[in-house]
């Protein structure tokens, strides 16, 4: 028997289950458009914090960070740092914004810039935006998937197949079962996830160094500087840290995110989730041990993104690979359904419906959505194959994009005077500098995340053109 | 739309002092600190913090 053949019987086992999961949520529900996207607005504290860690921990956090750790060292903290900033931004901006949401029946991002700044064409340019950010994210779900599947079989299942595989079954159970679905598939994925992680986490140390102490004193002999900013970088500095944190701490304006907020069954839900998620970034901790391990365990891979299935690799018996491998691949299946369901629905309520035909009803807007689905996930197939990006400089720049909706949000929620003219102005700007500065290899600038740039140049546009116009 | 309290507003503003601006203060190996570099331990404690500031800044939205 290869050595493969354990872990991956164990991947197909928890895959299927979780997918199973999946379907079994969504039976006997309506198949209305409220129900597959916003789930009726009736999730309580318990899913709506699945569904956001769901949409936190994604498979970037499990193999990009390890890798980042591994190969650039110190700017990795960045990464803790916002992701629990995010839940204080959300904890005030969130309730907010679910409560606009029902006053007004909003059901996505792009609804929210219709109904707030009265022009479907603002809303139509939100969506396309998002759409295209949502794809690269979703691009990264599934390459990191396909990197799992072939690291756990020792390399006799290719990218592809995994890739091809795991992205049918999320399509098929986002299709029939919508964000409820997927809510309950971050059960299994959740508890599978943290216990491999802190399993690893702890172990590895030991196994390796006898002890969390021992081994980042070997970490400091042997590669000393590497834990500290910049790192192993050039200019990933403080003032980069801070730019950078600062921006991706608006991580709630992510399309699939914002959207998850109207979930909810209140405003005080999202309040009280946001206040216990900081928690869940531990496990984030976890894994920042588990690619310091590999820097000396696993020295001179090609690709950083392997160093953790390579340590476990290197380590553990081939079930417990299977183990990690099985979460992993929920871990990237999860976000991947919450951003292909948030995507399809923009692509047809807010991009097709406003553009191409304004007589069409909920219910064919709900079934538009669900042959968006297959097209989503067939182009972010397409990409992932052909893609040879690291994992995180494409969240990189999809964050410094979702960024630029921040003023459109958050001025809509809390001024009277900012006109559609401004946003559209400050935000297309945005989107243009954070192309040109990283397309260009000007990221950082002068030490200065570019999204950061961006969003400055972008909330003074806003003010020049809404007050000044 | 209902503006969050001042109050509730500079409390949300702590964790970002202890986690984000105060960054070339604390971004050091040394001390070593229960084995973890002095940067790791110091963004692991506020880490886990900030749930307990939060706490503060929800009560004093509740008590509106």
């Amino acid at each position: 028997m290869s050595p493969g053949a354990v872990p991956i019987a164990i991947i197909a086992g928890i895959v299927g289950l979780g997918s199973g999961i999946g379907f079994w949520a969504g039976r006997k529900r309506p198949l209305n458009l409220e129900e597959w996207v916003v789930a009726g607005r009736g999730l309580g504290l318990v899913l709506v914090w699945l569904l956001t860690a769901g949409e936190l921990f994604t498979v970037f956090s499990l193999l990009g960070l390890s890798g980042w750790i591994y190969s650039r060292g110190g700017p990795t903290l960045y990464i803790l740092a916002y992701t629990t900033l995010a839940q204080v931004v959300g904890f005030f901006l969130l309730p907010a914004i679910w409560e606009h949401g029902r006053a007004h029946g909003i059901q996505t991002q792009p609804d929210f810039f219709v109904q707030r700044y009265g022009s479907p064409l603002l809303g139509a340019f939100v969506a396309l935006a998002g759409v295209f950010f949502l794809i690269l994210y979703l691009q990264l779900q599934l390459t990191g998937l396909g990197i799992i599947v072939q690291a756990a079989s020792f390399e006799r299942i290719g990218r592809a197949p995994a890739m091809l595989a795991a992205a049918a079954l999320v399509a098929a159970f986002v299709f029939t079962s919508g964000v409820r679905g997927v809510a309950w598939v971050s059960v299994l994925k959740d508890f599978l996830l943290v216990a491999a992680v802190f399993v690893i986490g702890l172990s590895l140390p030991y196994i390796h160094f006898g002890g969390i102490g021992p081994m980042f004193a070997a970490v400091a002999g042997a590669k000393p500087g590497h834990l500290t900013m910049p790192g192993a970088t050039a200019n990933l500095g403080h003032s980069w840290y801070v730019s950078t944190v600062l921006l991706t701490s608006l991580s709630f304006t992510w399309p699939h995110i914002f959207g998850s907020a109207f979930t909810a069954k209140s405003g005080d839900t999202l309040r009280w989730n946001a206040v216990i998620m900081p928690f869940y970034v531990i496990p984030l901790m976890l894994i920042i041990f588990v690619g310091c391990a590999a820097i000396l365990v696993v020295p001179h891979l090609a690709n950083g993104d392997l160093a953790l299935l390579m340590v476990v690799r290197r380590t553990f018996p081939p079930w417990i690979l299977g183990v990690v491998g099985g979460a992993g691949a929920l871990t990237a299946m999860v976000p991947a359904a919450i951003q292909i369901l948030t995507a399809s629905t923009l692509l047809a309520k807010n991009l097709c419906r406003p553009v191409f035909s304004p007589a069409m009803t909920d219910q064919q807007v709900a079934r538009l959505a669900r042959i968006a689905v297959v097209a989503i996930t067939a182009i972010a197939l397409v990409l992932a194959m052909n893609s040879s990006a690291t994992l995180v400089g494409l969240l990189l720049m999809a964050y410094a994009g979702v960024g630029q909706f921040f003023p459109g949000i958050v001025l809509g929620l809390y001024s009277e005077r900012v006109t559609a003219a401004g946003i559209f102005t400050g935000m297309a700007a945005g989107f243009s500098l954070v192309a040109f500065l990283i397309l260009t290899h000007r990221d950082p600038f002068h030490g200065i995340s570019a999204g950061f740039v961006a969003l400055v140049v972008n909330f003074a546009l806003v003010a020049a053109v809404s007050f000044l116009g | 739309m209902k503006r969050p309290s001042f109050a509730a507003i500079l409390v949300g503003l702590i964790p970002f002092l202890g986690i984000c601006f105060s960054v070339s203060w604390w971004d050091r190996a040394t001390p070593v600190v229960l084995g973890l570099p002095f940067n790791f331990f110091w963004l692991l404690a506020w880490i886990l913090c900030t749930p307990a500031v939060m706490s503060l800044a929800y009560w004093l939205e509740k008590r509106r």
